[in-house]
């Protein structure tokens, strides 16, 4: 098992080095003239000149990759060419923002999902499974937008218990946050809710087929023993996987959601950037971002792999 | 203490009842081994799961009591009824990797039905576990039951659950067809530890199969089923010896048997199908379609259960007259021995392969390669064929024998071009043939075919079987479209199907059916060598004859060698002229089919002969069995491979050096240490009822 993380630890390294090369090569094919961007339209050609040659833009390519990348792994992310502060410390905390709201919306989907999956799954064909999946189908079928506002519209209009908006202040307590948190995060959850059901159900449903569930049944098990001791342990496997990588996927996939609430996240902070052809800003966003999604997904690969025999046994 | 009576199954389909189980009646007594034999959709299986309540979504009771110590199973509530399966009742399943849960260790498997039924304490529950893997013959059973079930073999896979099974102590155990899945040795070996577990405890056991060897081996009465009747029961060895019922009778027939071979023997064949659930109309003898001697009241009587001799049961309008001898219920259809076309090959052989190796890499991934390579470990390999050399002569029929781990099929996807060989030297009527089948030119492609084991998934569903049988004619054999629909429909004569097939889509044909338009696709370029690959394994009994013999006659007429591969000894028997018998790798032994049954034989297929379960009463002295599993591929033993296992290890000589092919006639050899003479005096002393010294 050792040799398979450290194996898993190197392809991620590698998957950040090639993906930090494309986000380079990216952001360099992006049209506008940096030192133009920054200086104004009337600047003059000397001025740019002097602009360019302080920031090493003349430098080769390959140069200014090599300095870019160690400077991101040394935490020297430099200034944002928009807002002319560090970036470094802009985007930790956009960071901390948006890994709140991941959480909470972790907390209820994932044992909600599980939950309604598992039931769906039970009694497939019936009523409780006809009703859970026409449910989350029909759900998953509105964009963010849509049910952000429905929400908005029933939660904060009509009944008035929840604020329309999430601008939470850099300082704030968690307990002055968390009601702005609450309908972001159900917004988030709807999202996943389908998929999430959807394959549970499907992964119970493949279980409950299987000879073994058969073998359990005629030892004389009672129905939930077998559920719970033999058929969850199985079926759940994807699922868990699932939502591993579902919390690389709302580090940044939350961008819709973050604008419609005004949650200042860090998907907001991309889109902010883009619009404002900020390089660096964009660059140490879209970083974040891979490692983020990358970090997931190795935590999804391992605990797969711990929890599957097959594989555990293997290595 | 088991008491079926008039049970009645259906399965819903489209809101129809369509029958699997009709009327079954069966009385077991304690103690008692009852076989249940059938084909696919003979409705054994059915009666299995009625029994334990496990009839899948659509299958419904439609009639009739399953009496159990007293209490009928099928009124009993839920909870009542899972008290007493888990308690009385025990199941063997057929396929042992899935039975079991892939997420638990053996060991907690087995003391968990212990901890629920028998209310043991976790200790005791763990002892219990490793006594009851010991008393069923595994190695090491602490490291068994401490293992999750893919770590362990199919063999002992099955060990647990029947370990399993037995641990609860039931009353009647049904075993539902527990060794199909695995190899003949270790079937035998099985089949032995039921045999004398089920005798020790004196359980009742309810054994459900389609091999008649195996129910001759192991049950003191058999019913036979038929399309969801019950048309004979009887004790086993007067049934066999008299089978009443012309399905049975034809059943055993139809079977090849060791020491039949085709050159003095013909098989008979059970004309027609089983038929499907929605072709058993009520109101007549479900096998008259297919019987040699139905009459007209067969069409249109159902006959009724009657006494026969003893106390067996038959199921049949005409069986006084079958017992009196008046009549012969046996299958008529037999093929007529064709003349074989006189080859225009000449006289060398039509395959040739001298020094084959086919050895892979083995690494675990990309990395791993790569660290094997910087610290200089050296590459493991998987030595599937090592060191073969085999010829086949013109219109000839060579018989590959071996268990899994062999590498028979590999030897054979490496001749057709489907895998590239490692090294050796292969030629095809004298000209060399190439590794690859990209290499190969359009006329060498025409000389090899192959038929593959499955016909299932052999042909393409989305072209009807006469664009199917058009195919090579087109692109082998350079015929026009018009030419190769001719063909088409001769090939189609050839396998006896009737022509309005061209236009179907295989997935209106049963098996069989598929299994002739796959001889007929081979067969339409007349190839020089056709390389069958277990051809009729996943065929039902009943229509097994019928293929082999289809696949005979075909060959002779075209005058086509052929490669047979399986691992039934019998079918290869009867079907060959000379056999290879191949284990770990290499071949052990090249003999003639006929003489199968006589010795001198290599060790390991001694082994093979005594593993098959027959049908005469065996020999007294079936005691040589082997221990242990096929060795891995990559960690191979030295000198002779099967030395670990060889019954009749000499010493030392075996472990160091390769033994010596010791010629034996006509061609044939074996390698082994021990030489011929010595070895045919003690293999038939051993078969006589000596055991093994």
């Amino acid at each position: 098992m050792v040799a398979y993380v450290l194996r898993r630890l190197a392809f991620l390294g590698l998957t950040i080095i090639i993906t930090s090369l494309v986000i380079f090569i990216v952001t360099q094919m992006l049209p506008g003239d940096v030192a133009r961007v920054v200086l104004g339209r009337e600047a003059g050609d000397e001025a740019l000149a002097a602009f360019r040659e302080a920031h090493g833009l003349n430098d080769p390519l390959p140069v200014q990759y090599t300095r870019w990348l160690a400077n991101f792994v040394m935490g020297e992310w430099g200034t944002s060419l928009s807002t002319r502060s560090e970036i470094y410390p802009l985007v930790m905390e956009r960071l901390k923002n948006s890994l709140l709201l991941t959480g909470i919306t972790m907390l209820i989907a994932a044992p909600l999902a599980t939950v309604l999956g598992v039931l769906a799954g039970l009694h497939e064909d019936k009523p409780t499974d006809n009703a859970i999946s026409i449910a989350s189908l029909a759900v998953v079928g509105l964009p963010e937008f849509v049910t952000g506002l429905i929400l908005i519209q029933i939660f904060s209009r009509w009944l008035g218990w929840l604020p329309p908006n999430s601008l939470i202040e850099s300082g704030a307590t968690f307990a002055e946050k968390w009601p702005m948190l609450i309908l972001p995060a159900m917004t988030a959850t709807l999202v996943l809710l389908a998929y999430i059901i959807r394959l549970t159900r499907a992964g119970v449903i493949e279980e409950l087929g299987r000879p073994y569930v058969r073998t359990a049944t005629l030892k004389g098990l009672p129905r939930h023993t077998v559920i719970m001791k033999h058929v969850l342990r199985n079926a759940l496997l994807p699922t868990i996987t699932v939502i591993a990588i579902s919390f690389g996927w709302l580090i940044s996939g939350l961008i819709v959601i973050e604008n419609v609430f005004n949650y200042p996240g860090l998907g907001r902070l991309l889109t902010f950037a883009i619009d404002r052809r900020d390089l660096p800003l964009i660059q140490a966003v879209a970083m974040v971002t891979v490692v983020g999604f990358g970090l997931a997904n190795l935590i999804a690969d391992l605990l797969y792999a711990w929890l599957n025999p097959r594989i555990r046994l293997s290595y | 203490m088991l008491n079926i009576q008039g049970l009645s199954v259906a399965y819903e389909q489209n809101g129809v009842l369509l029958p699997a189980v009709r009327d079954f009646s069966l009385s077991l007594a304690k103690g008692q081994t009852y076989g249940l034999v059938g084909e696919s959709g003979s409705g054994k299986t059915t009666v299995a799961m009625a029994i334990l309540g496990y009839l899948r979504g659509e299958g419904r009771i439609t009639g009739g009591r399953i009496e159990f110590e007293g209490r009928n199973l099928l009124t009993l509530p839920q909870s009542e009824r899972i008290k007493v399966l888990g308690k009385s009742i025990a199941l063997v399943p057929q396929d042992p990797m899935s039975s079991l849960n892939p997420s638990m260790r053996v060991g907690a498997q087995i003391a968990e039905g212990l901890r629920y039924q028998l209310a043991l304490p976790k200790e005791q529950a763990t002892r219990r576990t490793l006594e009851l893997l010991e008393l069923v013959r595994v190695p090491d059973p602490s490291r068994v039951a401490r293992s999750y079930p893919h770590e362990i073999s199919g063999g002992m896979q099955q060990r647990a659950l029947i370990a399993m099974a037995l641990g609860v102590e039931p009353e009647l155990i049904i075993l539902d067809e527990p060794t199909t899945s695995l190899d003949v040795t270790t079937q035998a070996a099985v089949l032995d530890l039921l045999r004398s577990l089920i005798h020790d405890k004196n359980t009742a056991a309810l054994y459900i199969t389609h091999n008649l060897g195996v129910v001759a081996q192991l049950c003191d009465r058999v019913a036979v089923l038929y399309a969801s009747e019950l048309v004979e029961d009887g004790e086993t060895q007067a049934l066999f010896q008299n089978p009443l019922h012309p399905y049975t009778k034809g059943l055993l027939d139809s079977v090849p048997r060791l020491g039949q071979n085709k050159s003095g023997y013909e098989l008979p064949a059970i004309p027609g199908r089983i038929p499907a659930l929605t072709e058993r109309p009520p109101g007549c003898c479900v096998f008259a379609p297919r019987c040699p001697v139905a009459i007209e009241r067969c069409f249109s009587e159902r006959p009724i259960l009657e006494s026969a001799m003893g106390d067996g049961q038959i199921r049949c309008h005409r069986w006084p007259e079958i017992a009196s001898g008046e009549i012969s219920h046996a299958v008529k259809e037999t093929f007529a021995p064709v003349k074989a076309r006189t080859s225009t090959m000449g006289e060398g052989d039509v395959l040739d392969i001298q020094g084959l190796r086919v050895e892979y890499l083995v690494s675990r991934s990309i990395t791993d390669a790569i660290t094997n390579a910087i610290l200089g470990r050296p590459t493991r390999t998987v030595k599937a064929v090592d060191e073969v050399n085999l010829s086949i002569r013109p219109g000839r029929t060579l018989g590959l024998v071996g268990e899994s781990g062999s590498g028979k099929t590999t030897l054979a996807r490496t001749i057709v071009g489907l895998v590239e060989r490692t090294d050796g030297v292969v030629t095809m009527t004298g000209l060399p043939l190439p590794s690859r089948l990209s290499e190969r030119d359009i006329n060498t492609l025409r000389q090899i075919q192959f038929i593959f084991q499955n016909p299932e998934e052999a042909l393409n569903p989305y072209l009807t079987i006469g664009e199917t049988l058009q195919r090579p004619f087109i692109t082998i054999g350079g015929k026009s479209r018009a030419e190769a629909r001719g063909g088409a429909r001769r090939m189609l004569e050839a396998v006896g199907l009737p022509v309005d097939y061209l236009g179907r889509l295989p997935g209106r044909l049963s098996g069989g059916e598929k299994q002739r338009i796959a001889i007929a696709r081979a067969f339409a370029t007349n190839p020089d060598l056709l390389i069958v690959d277990e051809p009729v394994s996943s065929l039902d009994v009943s229509v097994q004859a019928a293929v082999l013999n289809l696949m005979e006659r075909l060959q002779t007429e075209n005058g086509s060698a052929m490669l047979f591969i399986s691992h039934d000894l019998a079918v290869v028997g009867y079907l060959a002229d000379r056999i290879a018998v191949m284990y770990a790798g290499q071949i052990v032994e090249i003999c003639s089919a006929e003489t199968l049954s006589e010795f001198p034989h290599h060790p390991y297929t001694e082994a093979l002969l005594h593993a098959v379960p027959g049908i005469a009463p065996q020999p007294l002295g079936q005691t040589i069995r082997l221990q242990g599993d096929v060795p891995s591929q990559i960690d191979v033993p030295s000198g002779c491979r099967f030395h670990p296992r060889c019954p009749r290890f000499l010493g030392q000589v075996c472990v160091d050096v390769m033994p010596p092919h010791q010629q034996m006639e006509d061609g044939n050899w074996i390698a082994c240490h021990i030489p011929p003479k010595e070895l045919q005096e003690a293999q038939e002393r051993s078969y006589r009822g000596g055991g093994v010294e």
